[in-house]
C-alpha cells in the first residue's frame, strides 16, 4: 500500500492524515504533491496525523522535511501527531526532532497553532 | 569470524535490473532470509530499511536507472548473522564525501541520510569499489543473543 491523505479541518487548522508507507516512488510522491497543494490552496497550518504511516524511509523522511520548509517558506507551519516508535526512532537518528513540534494529543496540537 | 559463516551459510544470488521493483525485490528476499534468525519485529523493520536505502543508493545514484546496468545482491544467512552485499556498475561512490546530515546546516535537507541509515540499523557497513567498475556495500547484522 502506498500513501494515502485524507484532509480535514479543525478551525483554521489542517489536519492531515496519512495512512501506508512514505517511501521512494508513489508514496513520497503523492505525499509531496498533496502538500504543495493544500499549501497553494491556502493551507498554512498543517498538522500531519502519521498514526498510521506503517513504513517511512529516508525519502519519506526527505518528504516531511521538504513539506516543512514548503509550507514554512509561505509563512505557514507544518506539525507533526501520534508518531509510530518506528518514526519517532527515525526522528531522533535523524535529529529532526529538533526541527518537528510533536504531539500525541490532536486537541493540544491544534490549540498550539493559536 | 569467515569459517564460522560460512561453515553453515545458506546463500542467494540475485541479480535485479535498475528499477524501484528491486528495491522491493531485495528487501523481500532478505527479510525471508533474516526470519530464520528470530530477529524481533523492529529489527527486521530495521534490516528492511538498510536494504532499502542501499538498493536506492545502487539504482538510483549508483546505476542511475540504466536498463543496461544491474544491481548484485548476495544475501548470505549463516548460524549468527546475515550479510547483505549490494554491488551497482556505477561510477563509484565515497560514503565519505556525502555532508553529515546531522550538522546543522544540512538539517533540513531533502536527502543524504541514507548512509547514515545504514549504520545505525546494522552492525557492519563497509563500502568497497567493484571490479572493474561500480561500488559494493557490505552490511551485516548479527541474530541477537538468547
Amino acid at each position: 500500500m502506498s500513501v494515502k491523505l485524507t484532509t480535514r479541518q479543525v478551525g483554521d487548522v489542517t489536519v492531515v492524515d496519512a495512512a501506508g508507507r512514505i517511501t521512494l516512488g508513489e508514496g513520497a510522491s503523492t505525499f509531496r504533491d498533496s502538500i504543495r497543494d493544500l499549501v497553494a490552496g491556502g493551507h498554512k497550518k498543517l498538522l500531519l496525523n502519521l498514526a498510521e504511516i506503517s513504513y517511512i524511509d529516508s525519502s519519506g523522511i526527505g518528504e516531511l522535511v521538504s513539506g516543512f520548509t514548503t509550507v514554512a517558506n509561505q509563512g505557514g507551519t507544518v506539525k507533526l501527531l501520534n508518531l509510530t516508535k518506528r518514526v519517532q526512532d527515525l526522528l531522533q537518528i535523524t535529529k529532526l526532532y529538533t526541527v518537528f513540534e510533536v504531539f500525541d494529543d490532536e486537541a493540544k496540537a491544534v490549540r498550539s497553532f493559536a | 569470524m569467515a569459517d564460522q559463516e560460512s561453515a553453515q551459510a545458506h546463500t542467494l544470488d540475485l541479480v535485479l535490473d535498475s528499477c524501484l521493483e528491486s528495491v522491493d525485490s531485495a528487501e523481500e528476499a532478505t527479510l525471508r532470509e533474516a526470519k530464520y534468525l528470530a530477529f524481533d519485529d523492529d529489527e527486521m523493520h530495521n534490516i528492511g530499511i538498510a536494504v532499502r536505502e542501499c538498493m536506492v543508493n545502487a539504482v538510483v545514484h549508483g546505476n542511475r536507472y540504466n536498463a543496461r546496468k544491474k544491481v548484485h545482491v548476495k544475501i548470505t544467512r549463516a548460524a549468527d548473522r546475515i550479510t547483505v552485499v549490494i554491488a551497482d556498475e556505477g561510477d563509484g561512490f565515497d560514503p565519505d564525501a556525502v555532508p553529515d546530515p546531522l550538522a546543522s546546516e544540512n538539517l533540513l535537507r531533502f536527502s543524504g541520510r541514507g548512509v547514515m541509515l545504514m549504520r545505525a540499523f546494522m552492525d557492519e557497513f563497509q563500502v568497497s569499489p567493484r571490479e572493474p567498475k561500480g561500488t559494493e556495500v557490505r552490511m551485516v547484522k548479527y541474530k541477537p543473543k538468547q
